[in-house]
């Protein structure tokens, strides 16, 4: 069994439209199986709506499934006991950089997660130092959040969260709000702290370009998760994804345009330079 | 204008008085303000004094001191015309009702110097303390008070977000306003009635936003393990140091030394 | 009818330690009916130079033109000028107020001076416009997904009918889906109504897509100005300014260095596809 874990996971709830009439039950999700390793890289996509962000919540204990169950590290997330434990282990990350920072201070916020846990006051220090250093921080740490760019907003969260020495860590769209440069720079802070420190990673997204480097891609659809793979083998099937109204990145939707064409070029192409490989082949 | 109140503003700089306990600087600051009452003459030479040494040792520019005082210069001066005008006593100068006495002089001056040194004394606080600092020292200090069931921890927590989301919110005020003004609202022109009916598409946004933003920092806050005051640790736990002794020392020195002035030579 | 920003310069506080130019010696001019995009990173002005396109931000140096006519001249009504350029901010759904969609929209016209039935008149077309169904008129806006907020706040500017239209990266935040909502609905506005339309975005798929114009700032200048083909043909100087070309532009430029006879200045897949192709001789 894997670091998180669901079966047959579902989460409803009453949506209340005008007064006088019966509540419509909604299902944010719906019978979601899924096993995650420790130290995975994974994509989770579907366009708003789609459940995911109601999924990840699931992943932090922040929302408790109506049906089926949802471990983390082997804890059931329903389970009141194992909370505080549950929330340590998978940290989380949201979607606006200013809405969670709590301090004024970049390092007083890294090291609020610590003090909730009860962490002594020398063992917290030496925590901020190793998360901003791990997300490339440490020149901002005696800053105010509010001169600080998207991206850096974001790696301060993220600091944060590592300063919990969580065992994975879910990231809900947090580069949606931010500009090229800072979604590159939170992407490449995320995948380093998945290599060198071997968190595992549960990315929420829908930039396709941050897909490629995972190990494994969630896709959700209506509550349901639909598809499941590696990058290379959801990105073959370009039609499916264009149904669910998804995006594909450039190049491979570029291959995809040759092979139609008649083009013999394998499917799922993610990078430039595996095209222009292909490509070159038929000249 | 705003902007030009340093009471409040942080300036960051490396002094004795940015090293300060909070603490200290927080009854430094009551017993300046103390003294200010004290004093009643010559005593405010003294007053002076210890400002004008406790602005060096802290290292923020004096230029940008006192810029906070231009905020407060309308209040100031109705304070002292009124102080001028409205004292009876030995008459100097008189024309119809309004008449200008020596005492009105003496006083108005008085609660000049006292206005100028309080606000002063007050933002050399808020200038070398970090407001996380300052509301770390309000929990300490207020801590008795849990006693009686006052929730100080959540208390110095309110404060210290609202100190994050202040200019926040500030920022927002001004894109909405900006993004209605873009869509023809007029917040200047008319009667008090439709000014205030006129703020209706800027503050319905500002406030679903501040909800917005409240709901998003709670949650988040959960999921960093928040719950409450109860064995939380500190990053920055408040430690008295021997400056700090030092300091308390000089303060005590200070305060016997404007009482006495005052009762023995009526300073 | 067009837009001129002659030497303008705007400077956030002048005579402070944090003095900047956010705008340094900008010139343009934007005729009627043109389709325009405005690239740069953060920072790089361009959210100040949109606010001076309809009077929100007034230059420290130069002169804005509207019609030929000094914005800034004494008796010019800048409400006036707004009901004509349109500025829809970003994440402009953070603006909605009223306690329903038709309400929302009606504030600019009604802002406008035109009586009830006029402002409901073009409240609707707007929606329209915008692909609002109308069973959501009489909804609170709050009850709207973001997409559909978004085009309702797009909507509340549309229905002043103006003559320009300025979007700050409309499609900020929405998915895939979203955003290509967006972008058609701004193209099919452009193309029906002959207005012209000035899109801030960071995207340069988006942007070599849509715009015929585009104008890249850096640091409070403007960079680059001309057609899409002729501002990512200086992809190079482009990425050392922190902006980056389309991934079409990589891949014909790749292509090329190994020897493939292919357009280098293909933008979209589609070109870029038409172009390998030929140079397959397939």
């Amino acid at each position: 069994m894997g670091i998180i874990k669901a079966r047959k996971l579902g989460y409803d709830y009453f949506e209340y439209e005008e007064e006088g009439k019966d509540p419509e039950v909604v299902h944010a999700i719906e019978d979601v199986d899924l096993d995650i390793q420790t130290g995975q890289f994974i994509t989770v996509l579907g366009h708003n709506g789609s459940g995911k962000s109601t999924l990840a919540k699931h992943m932090n204990a922040l929302l408790v499934p109506t049906e089926g169950t949802m471990w983390v590290d082997h804890m059931d997330t329903a389970e009141d006991d194992e909370l505080w434990k549950i929330r340590q282990e998978a940290g989380m990350v949201f979607q606006n950089p200013d809405n969670q920072i709590i301090a004024t201070v970049v390092e007083e916020d890294v090291g609020f997660g610590p003090e909730n846990l009860g962490v002594p006051t020398d063992e917290i220090w030496r925590r901020v130092d190793e998360s901003l250093q791990a997300t490339g921080m440490v020149a901002y740490r005696k800053q105010s959040p509010n001169k600080l760019s998207g991206g850096q907003k974001q790696r301060v969260a993220i600091a944060g969260v590592m300063a919990m020495k969580p065992k994975c860590i879910i990231l809900d769209e947090p580069t949606a709000m931010l500009d090229p440069n800072g979604r590159k720079e939170v992407l490449k802070a995320v995948r380093e702290l998945n290599q060198k420190e071997g968190v595992t990673v549960i990315l929420i997204t829908h930039y396709m370009e941050e897909v490629i480097y995972s190990d494994k891609v969630f896709v959700m659809d209506e509550g349901r998760l639909v598809m499941q793979g590696t990058p290379r083998e959801i990105f073959s099937q370009v039609e499916k994804l264009k149904e669910l109204r998804l995006d594909v990145p450039q190049v491979t939707l570029l291959a995809y345009e040759l092979r139609q064409k008649g083009l013999p070029i394998p499917e799922g192409i993610l990078t430039i330079e595996e095209l222009v490989d292909e490509i070159c082949r038929f000249n | 204008m705003i902007r030009d109140i340093t009471i409040g503003q942080y300036y960051p700089a490396d002094s004795i008085l940015h090293r300060l306990d909070p603490r200290v600087k927080f009854i430094g600051t009551i017993v300046y303000i103390v003294s200010l009452f004290v004093f009643d003459s010559w005593g405010y030479i003294l007053g002076a004094a210890f400002l004008i040494a406790m602005i060096l040792l802290s290292k923020v520019p004096f230029s940008f001191m006192v810029r906070g005082l231009k905020a407060i210069v309308v209040l100031l001066l109705i304070t002292m015309i009124f102080n001028v005008l409205l004292t009876p006593g030995n008459v100097l100068w008189q024309w119809g009702i309004l008449r200008v006495t020596t005492e009105g002089l003496v006083l108005a001056g008085k609660m000049g110097i006292r206005l100028v040194f309080l606000i002063l004394g007050a933002s050399l606080m808020t200038l070398t303390t970090t407001p996380t600092k300052l509301t770390d020292a309000l929990e300490k200090l207020m801590r008795p008070l849990k006693k009686i069931h006052v929730p100080v921890h959540e208390i110095a927590m309110m404060m210290s977000i609202a100190l994050r989301f202040i200019p926040i919110l500030l920022e927002e005020t001004d894109k909405i306003m900006k993004a209605q003004m873009a869509r023809g609202a007029d917040f200047e022109s008319g009667n008090l009635i439709k000014k205030v009916k006129a703020m209706v598409p800027l503050l319905v946004p500002l406030f679903v936003s501040a909800f917005r933003r409240a709901n998003d920092l709670a949650l988040a806050m959960e999921a960093r393990c928040y719950h409450g005051g109860d064995g939380r640790t500190q990053m920055k736990p408040l430690r008295y140091q021997r400056r700090d002794g030092t300091a308390y020392g000089i303060l005590a020195v200070y305060l016997t030394a404007a009482i006495v002035l005052r009762i023995l030579l009526g300073w | 009818m067009s837009i001129q920003l002659e030497d303008v310069t705007y400077t956030y506080s002048p005579g402070t330690a944090y003095e900047m130019n956010a705008l340094d010696h900008v010139s343009l001019e934007i005729p009627q009916g043109q389709f325009v995009g405005i690239i740069g990173h953060t920072g790089s002005g361009k959210s100040t130079l949109i606010q001076h396109f309809n009077g929100l931000m007034q230059p420290t140096s130069g002169r804005v033109l509207y019609n030929g006519e000094d914005i800034w001249q004494e008796g010019y009504s800048l409400r006036g000028l707004r009901f004509h350029v349109g500025l829809v901010f970003q994440y402009p759904e953070h603006q909605l107020f009223e306690t329903t969609v038709m309400a929302d929209v009606c504030f600019g016209p009604k802002n406008q001076g035109l009586d009830p039935e006029e402002c409901r008149e073009r409240a609707r077309e707007a929606l329209s416009q915008v692909e609002i169904p109308e069973e959501l008129y009489e909804k609170s806006p709050f009850d709207l997904s973001g997409g559909q907020k978004r085009r309702v706040a797009i909507a509340g500017v549309l229905a002043m009918n103006p003559d320009v239209i300025v979007l700050d990266e409309p499609t900020a935040g929405l998915d895939p889906k979203g955003r290509d909502e967006i972008l058609d609905r701004v193209r099919y506005l452009h193309d029906t109504r002959g207005i012209t339309v000035i899109l801030v975005s960071h995207s340069m798929e988006d942007v070599a897509r849509y715009v015929e114009r585009l104008i890249v700032m850096s640091r409070g200048k403007k960079q680059y100005d001309g057609t899409p083909r002729e501002v990512f043909s200086h992809y190079k100087e482009l990425e050392k300014i922190g902006l980056a070309a389309p991934q079409m532009t990589y891949i014909m430029h790749a292509l090329a260095e190994r020897g493939l006879n292919v357009d280098v200045t293909a933008m979209t897949v589609e070109e870029a596809r038409d172009s390998i192709l030929k140079a397959l001789g397939r």
